[in-house]
């Protein structure tokens, strides 16, 4: 996935290395493989490879991790849609995945 | 193209003949994606338990918060797993990691959960090198194939969309100092509808396969830059026709249709984060609008200054 990035330092993700205990979940998750375990502590080794997944935060035993907790993938239409139906007080419509 | 006819019934499966030590796979109940699973453990004796993820696949339902741990432990129950094997393990997908925590899942039902890989062609080695997936199994791909695939999805998707713009169009193009006529509807109602066509073709099409070869990190930008040619080739060919003022409206409209297609496709990629899509839309989407109404008003312009 190297040749593809998107815009730099968009992505909202927190690492607390003080709470880490060094499971390796987020490591095993990542599909960027963006943690690595270093001396029992993770360490984000590409922040800007995030994609939000939320796969890592997840799956942290101790709460370590934040990714921007909105609901929704990286997807402008369904962005466009949430934005519609806030204007038109409709129910927005699922994501067709 | 209706999605209920892509849904697997919930619950428990058999590959080939599994016992009470045979792996339980776990997967969602879109249609293609059980049947790309069986295909690949062809020959194993297995158990798939299929989770309600209402016919949406794997990642898109756990980023939707379908494929959870609540769910895998309600079909654990359900398909009264306990007694059916003796172990107490369950095989998730990778990509179901957004919605499942595999802490969480042993607490709420007694099964512990194991992030097998990515994809399921890599499922065979992941259990013959004694469920270890290397780097390769855990990262995202986006090949030119995985990217290929997605394009006749998005061009059905875009049809009904798009007949209905182009008969408007044909209506518009009609007007001019005389009101309304037919001869001057159809030849540029045409032309028209053929710039919009290369623009929608360079959108969906181009933008997809080309995507890492194309500079530039917002999508909005790339398709525009790629969507820039046909707006060139619609003044050369057809300013002697239609006069510069109509013409520089159907570039408009090209550029800001690939533009907004390819905007669309962060939905289908593995790599845009939420946070940047809604950062690049904010620009794009009103610098699209404004170039489609400029072009709108050119082109309505266009028969009276001729």
């Amino acid at each position: 996935m190297k040749q593809f990035r998107y815009i730099d330092g968009a992505a909202i993700l927190k690492l607390d290395q003080a709470a880490c205990i060094g499971c390796g979940m987020c490591e095993i998750v990542c599909p960027h493989r963006i943690f690595q375990c270093i001396d029992n502590k993770a360490t984000i080794v590409d922040y800007d490879a995030c994609m939000e997944c939320g796969a890592c935060a997840r799956n942290c035993p101790v709460g370590a991790i934040f990714v921007n907790p909105d609901d929704g993938c990286g997807c402008a239409r369904y962005i466009l849609n949430s934005w519609l139906a806030k204007i038109f007080r409709t129910k927005l419509s699922p994501c067709g995945g | 193209m209706r999605r209920d006819n892509y849904l697997i019934t919930p619950g428990l499966y058999c590959v080939g003949r599994p016992t009470g030590d045979s792996s339980i796979l776990v997967t969602a109940n879109y249609k293609l994606t059980f049947d790309l699973l069986r295909q690949e453990l062809e020959g194993l004796d297995m158990w798939i338990l299929v989770v309600d993820t209402r016919g949406i696949n794997v990642w898109c339902a756990a980023g939707k918060g379908t494929f959870s741990t609540a769910e895998i432990a309600y079909q654990v129950q359900r398909a009264r797993l306990m007694a059916v094997v003796e172990h107490r393990e369950l095989i998730l997908p990778q990509c179901s990691a957004p919605g499942v925590s595999a802490l969480q899942l042993n607490k709420a039902c007694g099964f512990t959960g194991i992030f097998g890989p990515i994809r399921a062609r890599d499922i065979r080695s992941f259990l013959a090198s004694g469920r270890k997936a290397d780097e390769a199994m855990r990262s995202i791909t986006f090949t030119l194939k995985e990217r290929a695939v997605l394009i006749p999805v998005e061009l059905f998707l875009l049809m009904k969309p798009l007949i209905l713009i182009l008969t408007v169009l044909l209506l518009l193009s009609g007007i001019g100092p005389d009101i309304w006529s037919l001869d001057r509807a159809l030849p540029r109602g045409g032309m028209a509808a053929l710039v919009i066509m290369l623009g929608v073709l360079v959108g969906v099409v181009l933008v997809p396969l080309l995507l890492p070869c194309i500079p530039g990190r917002q999508f909005w930008l790339k398709g525009l830059l790629l969507g820039t040619p046909v707006g060139i080739f619609a003044v050369l060919r057809f300013w002697p026709l239609v006069g510069w003022t109509a013409v520089i409206g159907m570039a408009l409209w090209a550029m800001s249709v690939s533009s907004y297609l390819a905007m669309n496709f962060t939905g289908s990629t593995p790599y845009t984060s939420l946070s940047g899509v809604e950062l690049e839309i904010r620009k794009g989407l009103a610098i699209q609008l404004i170039a489609a109404m400029l072009g709108l008003c050119c082109w309505l312009a266009g028969p009276f200054l001729l």
